[in-house]
């Protein structure tokens, strides 16, 4: 391992000083600084596109700098990359999951952790035991043996947080570790992140969900446009502080849900069931111009219920109307034809083709439209994609730009225009925000609630209650693959739906939670 | 037995087909019948344990039936020019080492696409062979070549064990050794395995140049089987051990996989062929058959669910 002794010295576990980095002529990082103590959670924000996971990919060398320098423990790190950094103490729980599909959640953990000795022989054994020990110590009931491809979004979370954990690291990093995590897991976490923080781990925090942060970080750096903007105590900032300083300006609402003229019913569900994905006797009615937000843990059968409306996993049992006529919904082919669109939870995996241009990516599911019997229309093709990119507020140079070199938000208008484009009634959003920075949050919303207004029914899935909250005129709650109750706009409180995504029934009305969580979902 | 459910629809089928050529043509299990068998397939199962890894590590080789050949005849051409018999097995690796570490470094340093890459050593390896032997093949070689001199049965037992030896030594690596896993990060997600402190490149690299090593190894214990080494050896040779290896049940997308299938693969369109004609079908039907097996193999792929990242895809969406 090469290193090289710096003289300056700060008693920060890790620095980085003056990290410049562009791509493509995009400046991504333009002398950003961080420092991490020991023993500290160190939030990260900015709005994305900020720099965050550039700077974090730096820390962690799968990145390298253009120039500035990353020292540990003041001395400098030379040759950076992913296996220094191993070698060094630094880990890191990237945001999408890095794991290996064919392999098992064991092998997977021992991957991250053991340095590759190529030509010794391997102990499964120990590899077994030391990943049972990581997965309870996170409280994932997970399988050591079992294959990483079987595992759901959620559970591979897990396996990647209980890898970092086994890496005692100096630093860990974690991107959005919870993105995909239910209320439970999320609170395991941070019971482990205490006790790594007061084992004199550092560790780099990143997350959109501003609430976290007050109760897990003990201090803040905020990234605009790739500079630091600042770094302060966590204390003392309170939600609209952190927004002001990512965004640079005040934003008088995040959630500006306006109302809307409600029509007639758009989508009903009559007691739909797909033993499939343990969807069960579900029944929900949409009306135009209505947004029905649909909470619920991890697992709870919400993204099935989805998934079965738009025909990917179809019912076996109860009846699906669109605009009061019966219909089958056989495939996704057969619900866009009857005017359901859905923007998936994976933006990159399901909701946009990463490769190809804005352009190809907004007319996809307009195909049949757009061409006749002479070849796609290409002319309008462009047109519909300039359409979008201007009504959305895309942030482009061209729409012929592969979309893998937009932001997440960005990334999510064009998904969300691909369906546009299907001119839908019924349009069902799953984690429509999720991992996208405040700002392009708020144009959603705005963009929700225009559609609303123009007579499209939504069905909306948020983990983020604020969310549901803010959006939502009718909130059904689910659990166990069916729904457990409902709201109207008025009567809903973050306590009585998560009693009731919890499963307490009979507690949903008076279900109390104490301390900082509650205190900090009002923030 | 869960375990091996990947190279189960192989063995059962491998299974069938001894069972129904015992009813209808014992004679096909004499011993100098299958002691054919196996000398014959013992080369190819050497390029298809090569070509397993290659596999699962996400690459493909096209080029190892070119790489045979120039193996098969500088084999040759060393013993000519009196190269003694003991130095030819490290020669010959390393001639094949050599033309896999070209496909190593193109691919694997470069990271050009390997099927592009060894289509176009497939054609300049046997090109390149035909320019300079104009077609002729190696003939007076030394009394000693054949046989290495050992007398035909030791070199027959000889060939056949240092097969299955390679056999057991790559499957038991595979399996426990910190490279083989690393291969089996690799092809499952290189991205991923970069970022655990793996470097994909050196592992693809170092992969190819052992495909090039089996290649050599393969090619000189063919070449003693016969009186003198045919310019032309190896055609073909790719889709032999590409369809042994995919009806043995590895993953063509990487990642998935073991020699065990590979194996019985190999077994069976290895005896295939000389099964037919024991049973009295015309053996113009091999080819036919052989790709029946290779669509079952693939069939038996999506009914059996082993398509692990489609898997995943939906269980994430």
């Amino acid at each position: 391992m090469s290193e090289q002794i710096a003289s300056s010295h700060s008693g920060a576990v890790l620095a980085a000083r003056n990290i410049s980095k562009s791509f493509a002529g995009v400046q991504a990082l333009k002398d950003a600084c961080l420092e991490l103590k020991a023993g500290e959670v160190h939030a990260l924000i900015g709005e994305n596109g900020a720099g965050k996971s550039t700077l974090i990919k730096i820390i962690t060398g799968a990145v390298q700098a253009d120039s500035g320098e990353i020292t540990l423990k003041g001395q400098t790190i030379v040759d950076h990359s992913p296996r220094v950094a191993k070698g060094l103490g630094i880990a890191a729980i990237y945001q999408q999951p890095a794991l290996f599909p064919e392999l098992t959640v064991a092998e997977n953990i021992a991957l991250g952790l053991e340095q590759a000795k190529l030509w010794l022989r391997i102990n499964w054994g120990r590899r077994r035991r030391r990943a049972a020990d990581l997965l309870a110590r996170v409280g994932a009931k997970i399988d050591p043996d079992c294959e990483a491809s079987e595992l759901s979004m959620p559970q591979q979370q897990l396996v990647e947080i209980a890898r970092a954990l086994g890496a005692n690291a100096r630093v860990l990093i974690m991107d959005e570790p919870t993105a995909s995590l239910s209320e439970e897991d999320t609170q395991n976490l941070f019971a482990v992140i205490r006790q790594l923080r007061a084992e004199g781990t550092g560790i780099i925090y990143v997350s959109h969900r501003l609430e976290e942060l007050s109760i897990i970080a003990d201090r803040v750096t905020v990234l605009r446009d790739g500079r630091t903007i600042d770094s302060r105590p966590m204390s003392g900032m309170n939600r609209q502080q952190l927004i002001q300083l990512m965004v640079g300006r005040e934003l008088s609402a995040v959630f500006p849900k306006k109302s809307a003229e409600v029509g007639k019913v758009a989508l009903e569900l009559r007691n739909l069931c797909c033993s499939q994905t343990g969807i069960r006797d579900v029944n929900v009615t949409v009306r135009a111009g209505e947004i029905v937000g649909v909470a619920g843990l991890v697992g709870a059968g919400r993204t099935e219920l989805a998934r079965t409306i738009f025909g990917l996993t179809p019912a076996d049992q109860g009846e699906i109307l669109v605009r009061g006529e019966l219909i089958e919904i056989s495939s996704p082919r057969r619900a866009v034809e009857c005017g359901i669109a859905y923007v998936p939870e994976d933006r990159r995996r399901h909701g946009v083709i990463p490769e190809l241009p804005i352009s190809a990516n907004i007319a996809l599911a307009s195909l049949d439209r757009l061409s006749s019997s002479l070849g796609m229309d290409f002319k309008r093709e462009t047109e519909i994609a300039a359409d979008y990119t201007r009504r959305l507020a895309i942030k482009t140079p061209a729409i012929f730009a592969p979309v893998a070199t937009l932001s997440g938000g960005n990334q999510q208008k064009v998904a969300l225009s691909r369906w546009l484009a299907t001119r839908p009634s019924v349009l069902i959003l799953d984690e429509p925000t999720q991992g996208i920075d405040v700002a392009a949050k708020a144009e959603i919303h705005g963009l929700m609630s225009e559609l609303a207004a123009q007579g499209v029914a939504i069905l909306m899935i948020s983990s983020e209650l604020p969310e549901i909250l803010g959006m939502s005129d009718r909130i059904t709650v689910m659990y166990g693959g069916t729904i457990v109750g409902s709201f109207g706009r008025t009567e809903a409180t973050q306590e009585k739906i998560l009693a009731l995504a919890l499963g307490h029934r009979e507690l949903g009305d008076h279900y109390r939670f104490s301390g900082t969580q509650n205190d900090s979902l009002q923030a | 037995m869960i375990r091996y459910k990947r190279e189960l629809a192989a063995a059962v089928a491998y299974a069938v087909l001894l069972v129904v050529v015992a009813v209808t043509a014992p004679g096909f299990f004499s011993a100098g019948n299958l002691r054919d068998l196996a000398v014959n397939n013992a080369p190819v199962l050497l390029i298809a344990i090569g070509m397993t890894i290659v596999i699962l590590v996400g690459q493909i080789d096209i080029s190892v039936g070119s790489q045979f050949a120039v193996a098969s005849v500088a084999a040759g051409w060393l013993a000519k020019t009196g190269v003694p018999i003991s130095m030819l097995l490290p020669s010959v690796l390393l001639i094949g080492a050599a033309m896999g570490a070209v496909n190593g470094f193109l691919v694997g340093r470069l990271g050009l696409p390997s099927i592009i890459v060894t289509l176009a050593m497939l054609v300049a390896w046997r090109d390149g062979l035909r320019w300079v032997t104009q077609g002729a093949w190696v003939q007076d070689l030394p009394p000693n070549f054949q046989w290495f001199g050992l007398g035909q049965t030791v070199a027959q037992w000889l060939i056949v064990v240092s097969a299955l030896t390679m056999l057991v030594i790559f499957g038991w690596m595979l399996r426990n050794v910190g490279a083989g896993r690393a291969v089996y990060a690799v092809g499952s997600d290189g991205e991923a395995a970069r970022l655990a402190g793996i470097e994909p490149r050196q592992v693809i690299s170092g992969v190819f140049v052992l495909m090039g090593a089996l290649v050599g190894l393969a090619a000189l214990l063919n070449a003693v089987r016969f009186s003198n080494v045919p310019a032309n050896s190896g055609l073909g040779l790719e889709l032999k051990a590409i369809a042994a290896v995919v009806v043995g049940g590895t993953e063509i997308t990487g990642g998935r996989g073991r020699l065990v299938g590979t194996l019985i693969g190999v077994a069976l369109l290895g005896t295939i062929g000389t099964a037919l004609t024991f049973v009295g079908i015309n053996p113009f039907w091999e080819k036919a058959i052989q790709g029946v097996i290779i669509l079952g193999a693939l069939m038996s792929d999506a009914v059996l669910g082993r398509v692990g990242r489609l898997r995943m895809a939906e269980k994430t969406l």
